[in-house]
């Protein structure tokens, strides 16, 4: 389980998280939304120790990953994994050196092993025969899927998803969250999901989070969120040009 | 005035800070190589990357340098009546000076800039991110290795200048000028000490860590977006530049 108590950070004047508080059940998934700009990436780098709050704590398994040394830190990141908004896949490799190398570097595979483990990894988000191709060869949806299989590889308890499908096309969207669902059901892993998709995103999660001025509004089941009556969290899902999101109140 | 006085008071906070992350930078890359250098194979591409393909650009610069000093040795040399001193007025030139510090930079506007360039399209690409949420240490992958192989190509491509250069200092000055060709190269055997050559290689080896070490830190702490990127490259070129001149004077009084 993650827990993030009183977070406070700001990047110069800008304060992005202002005295958050999360809870994130294991293995479910939670969703966190929000308008573009309120700091949910800010939110799941702190889950993983890419930030460091500049007030409260992060609390992983009921442990704080704050002050940690860096193998102390890597110890803790062995149970994460996390897919990136443009997949962060490593440029200089080809797809298949991509999903070798964690295996390589973290694992006393047999070459043959990791072969196969590549190989069904590839195969159970949908692709194939794209071994020795670049990241820049591969189109948006199949480096988000590259980027899955990647995360999944080393069979993490926790997985991060950075807004895994903005900018696709609504097809491949739905197959990536459909991805997301079947993986995270067959794995059991605990998901936090920062994505705008609204209403798909309500068909993923378990759990919904509302991020606004660097707060948690809103915690609940999709259905709750759904049927809020803050007028915030009601003016986000419903996409309306008049509300307090415009015009500053709240 | 106290509007000044605070710009003053921040610019020398921002420096210091600035001043103190290099160095942990440096400390933490130093204890990175002991520790964990990285694998053989990434050391060796990146000594092909930093070595291998700078050899023309060295080799183009080290005989031109060689031919001016040629030129202008002879000059300054016919006017003494010691033309024959042009071998060791050469040699001396190159392999305690020009050799380490014009390869030096020659590496800088080579190599340097792209290690800045690479690490900095890694860093706001998030594969730096990436290679951490794995646990696995960046420095082992990314640093260490260009370390090591600036450390290694250096001094290599600093002989190489050398040489090259005293043989295009010979070219000008025994085959166009008409200096004694025994005369070139006795003389410059009994002038140039192994302690010249020494401190040439100790020179061009921390040249070495500073086009690694200021082309790394530029990369792995870049801005934002291709802007962030083009930055770092600059400042890496320039911060590189001005360090070698400036730790070659050090250097020299020390070495001397």
């Amino acid at each position: 389980m993650i827990e993030l108590r009183d977070l406070h950070k700001a990047f110069g004047s800008q304060i992005v998280l202002n005295g958050l508080n999360l809870r994130i059940p294991a293995g479910q998934t939670t969703a966190v939304i929000g308008p573009s700009g309120e700091g949910k990436s800010v939110l799941l780098k702190h889950m993983i120790g890419l930030l460091t709050p500049d007030q409260g704590d992060v609390l992983v398994d009921g442990s704080s990953i704050l002050g940690l040394r860096r193998s102390q830190l890597n110890q803790v990141r062995e149970k994460f994994a996390m897919v990136f908004q443009n997949a962060a896949l490593f440029d200089s490799m080809t797809v298949y050196e991509n999903m070798a190398f964690p295996l390589e570097e973290k694992t006393s595979l047999s070459r043959d092993e990791i072969n196969a483990r590549v190989d069904t990894a590839l195969r159970e988000v949908g692709l194939k025969e794209i071994n020795r191709k670049f990241p820049d060869e591969l189109s948006g949806g199949m480096k988000k899927r590259v980027g899955l299989a990647r995360a999944l590889l080393l069979e993490p308890q926790i997985v991060l998803f950075d807004e895994p499908t903005t900018g696709l096309d609504p097809v491949i969207r739905r197959s990536i969250h459909q991805l997301i669902k079947e993986t995270q059901a067959k794995f059991g892993f605990t998901a936090v999901i920062v994505s705008h998709d609204i209403p798909d995103i309500f068909d993923v999660a378990h759990q919904v989070a509302m991020l606004y001025r660097g707060e948690i509004l809103q915690f609940g089941t999709p259905d709750e969120i759904q049927h809020s009556n803050h007028p915030v969290v009601r003016q986000f899902i419903s996409g309306s040009l008049d509300g307090p999101i415009n015009s500053g109140a709240a | 005035m106290t509007g000044l006085v605070q710009a003053i008071g921040r610019q020398g906070l921002s420096f210091t800070l600035e001043l103190g992350r290099m160095g942990n930078f440096l400390l933490h890359a130093c204890y990175s190589m002991v520790r964990q250098p990285g694998r053989l194979l990434h050391i060796l591409k990146q000594i092909r990357f930093i070595g291998a393909k700078s050899l023309f650009v060295i080799v183009l610069t080290a005989g031109f340098t060689g031919m001016v000093l040629g030129l202008q040795g002879y000059y300054t040399l016919a006017k003494f009546g010691s033309e024959g001193m042009l071998g060791t007025a050469v040699a001396l030139s190159l392999i305690r000076e020009l050799g380490p510090v014009l390869s030096a930079l020659m590496v800088t506007g080579r190599a340097g800039s792209a290690i800045a360039a690479e690490i900095g399209i890694m860093r706001i690409s998030e594969q730096i991110d990436a290679l951490e949420t794995m646990a696995l240490d960046p420095y082992k992958y990314l640093i260490t290795p260009k370390f090591i192989a600036a450390m290694i190509s250096m001094p290599l491509l600093c002989a190489i200048f050398d040489v090259v250069g005293i043989y295009g200092g010979w070219l000008v000055g025994v085959k166009l000028l008409g200096v004694n060709p025994g005369a070139y190269f006795t003389e410059m055997y009994r002038s140039v000490e192994w302690k010249d050559v020494w401190s040439g290689m100790v020179k061009s080896y921390s040249f070495g860590i500073i086009i690694a070490w200021v082309g790394c830190y530029k990369g792995y702490y870049a801005g934002h977006g291709a802007e962030g990127v083009s930055k770092a490259t600059t400042e890496s070129v320039v911060l590189t530049s001005v360090l070698i001149l400036v730790w070659d004077y050090f250097l020299t009084s020390i070495l001397l």
